[in-house]
């Protein structure tokens, strides 16, 4: 008896997560006239929105731009954070734990004080309105050195042993020994840095005022504040769902990773 | 080779020294620079003294943002306490489907704030939103859920609580199992009824969740930025005016870089004694 009230409370509760997105699906596939609605299934598909849309902003650049961002960084955090994190993990050398406390310390400064240098520093790079503004202040990650730290650690000695019994250098044995082994760990570093790279709106608002560089979240926002949308709603919910579909596509197939990746560290955005 | 082989975790970490001294170090030192002075970027910078902090102390916009991040607070994390650990401890009863639930109730996590702004601007309409729609249905009079002073710093709490929720809901749970289950056995042999046993044992036993939760929501609180840019542009009557976008205001639409770096630097130092204020007062319980 009381297992039903569980699992009514469980589906009231589910409905309310789930209902906004589908609304936002079937109310960006109606006509711009049915949308007051707020019903799940439409009463005529209309893809009027998505083709004003289309029309109005480069969203397809932004698409492009986005992957783009986010491959590059992500690449960046695994292979330099797998870097610092073997020196760390298994290598002695004199400032090794200053270099530990300097990354803490990284870690734990809130970005609203280094928020305003760092625009200062893309302005004097020459680096506004560039790719490099957007990629090169995320390529390390103090976070993801930690991880690889922790992970490396685990990792058995004599594997790294066997390898340099074999001529192995130092970087063949982070990226043809230790990567291998290290699935769970890059996976879990590689949707965290993926997920955060591609829900970063505010630096991208920063640097960015080519409409043809921007990211997808920006160009979305911009469209959405600026009068480009016209108060179309359909059109606006048009960008957002666009804008949602890949990463719910990718939590669609690998949710067990995405769930696991943010509740191990519990950092959120 | 000697040589070489000392050289080597050097070069490794080299990448990040750059960094470090690039990105962080001397925006830090550099921000603390900016401000003694006024800057617009464009013209030579000019020194004037502690001219920024004396302004800052008398600028109400800054109290205000100050207030509006604690209204946001003082909502938000009680309520994302609650509602995550009440569905975590429904989640827990050798429910089925329990992948299915977690899963939904994650899904806000992961979709960009952007995404779910705009969800939710249609959502707390005046004339057309669910909200309103349901309460007047209800009988109930209509609230100005964006447009109502009192009511939109509350509003973006409620929405924030809503995206956040799912992550604490699954590091509760995460806490829960970690509950050996012969306490609750040897409390039952005791006669414990369940609010004891939840008062008793499994909210000591979460604690660190419960700490966790605490201060990840007060750094979101001041880092709140995309949802009023979005929503509301700071309004109505700058009452969802939050630090960050009074950081990206003073800095982007007025070009003020030495006031807003103070603004920055103020709203950091403020962020980490206040965690550390919540980490005593949680350790002393």
């Amino acid at each position: 008896m009381k297992k039903i009230l569980f699992y009514i409370l469980l589906t009231l509760a589910a409905l309310a997560f789930l209902y906004p997105f589908l609304w936002m699906l079937v109310a960006s596939l109606s006509p711009e006239n049915q949308i007051g609605n707020l019903t799940f299934i439409p009463t005529s598909l209309s893809f009027d929105s998505y083709k004003e849309m289309l029309n109005k902003i480069p969203i397809a650049r932004s698409l492009f731009n986005s992957i783009f961002v986010a491959v590059c960084i992500t690449f960046g955090v695994l292979v330099f954070g797998s870097m610092v994190g073997y020196a760390l993990a298994r290598l002695e050398f004199k400032g090794r734990n200053l270099i530990f406390f300097i990354i803490i310390f990284t870690m734990t400064l809130p970005f609203q004080i280094t928020l305003i240098p760092q625009y200062i520093l893309m302005v004097k790079f020459g680096w506004v309105d560039t790719y490099w503004s957007l990629i090169v202040p995320y390529l390390m990650n103090s976070l993801g050195i930690i991880m690889f730290r922790q992970y490396f650690k685990t990792l058995p000695q004599d594997i790294i042993d066997a390898a340099r019994i074999d001529g192995c250098g130092d970087l063949e044995i982070i990226f043809r020994i230790l990567w291998p082994n290290s699935i769970p760990a890059l996976v879990t570093i590689g949707i965290l840095t993926f997920m955060s790279s591609w829900n970063e709106v505010l630096w991208p608002l920063i640097v960015i005022r080519n409409e043809h560089l921007m990211t997808m979240p920006q160009l979305v926002t911009l469209f959405a504040v600026g009068g480009a949308a016209e108060s179309q709603l359909g059109v606006k919910l048009a960008a957002a769902t666009l804008l949602a579909l890949p990463i719910v596509l990718a939590y669609l197939f690998f949710q067990k990773y995405f769930i696991q990746s943010m509740a191990s560290t519990g950092i959120k955005e | 080779m000697m040589m070489k082989k000392k050289l080597v975790p050097y070069l490794l970490v080299s990448p990040y020294i750059i960094y470090f001294l690039v990105f962080v170090a001397f925006p830090v030192i550099f921000s603390v620079i900016l401000t003694f002075n006024s800057w617009n970027i464009i013209s030579p910078m000019k020194f004037n003294g502690i001219n920024n902090y004396i302004r800052l102390f008398h600028d109400q916009f800054f109290l205000k943002s100050l207030v509006n991040t604690l209204i946001f607070l003082v909502i938000h994390i009680p309520l994302q306490i609650i509602v995550a650990l009440f569905l975590a401890v429904v989640l827990n009863q050798h429910i089925k489907f329990s992948g299915f639930f977690r899963a939904a109730f994650f899904l806000p996590v992961i979709v960009s704030g952007v995404v779910v702004t705009i969800i939710w601007q249609q959502l707390y309409g005046f004339d057309t939103g669910l909200f309103n729609r349901i309460l007047t249905a209800l009988g109930l009079g209509r609230v100005g859920w964006l447009i109502d002073p009192a009511w939109a710093m509350p509003s973006i709490a409620i929405m924030a609580t809503w995206k956040n929720v799912g992550l604490y809901i699954i590091l509760f749970l995460v806490g829960l199992q970690t509950v050996p289950p012969h306490y609750y056995e040897a409390a039952e042999l005791e006669g414990a009824n369940q609010m004891q046993k939840f008062f008793k044992i499994t909210l000591p036993m979460i604690n660190p969740t419960i700490f966790m939760v605490v201060i990840l929501s007060t750094i979101g609180g001041f880092s709140l930025f995309i949802e009023p840019y979005i929503m509301t542009g700071g309004g109505p009557l700058n009452s969802t005016l939050s630090a960050v976008l009074y950081i990206y205001k003073q800095g982007f639409f007025f070009y003020n870089m030495g006031y807003s770096a103070t603004l920055g630097l103020f709203f950091a130092l403020l962020i980490l004694s206040v965690i550390m204020i919540q980490k005593k007062l949680i350790e002393k319980d």
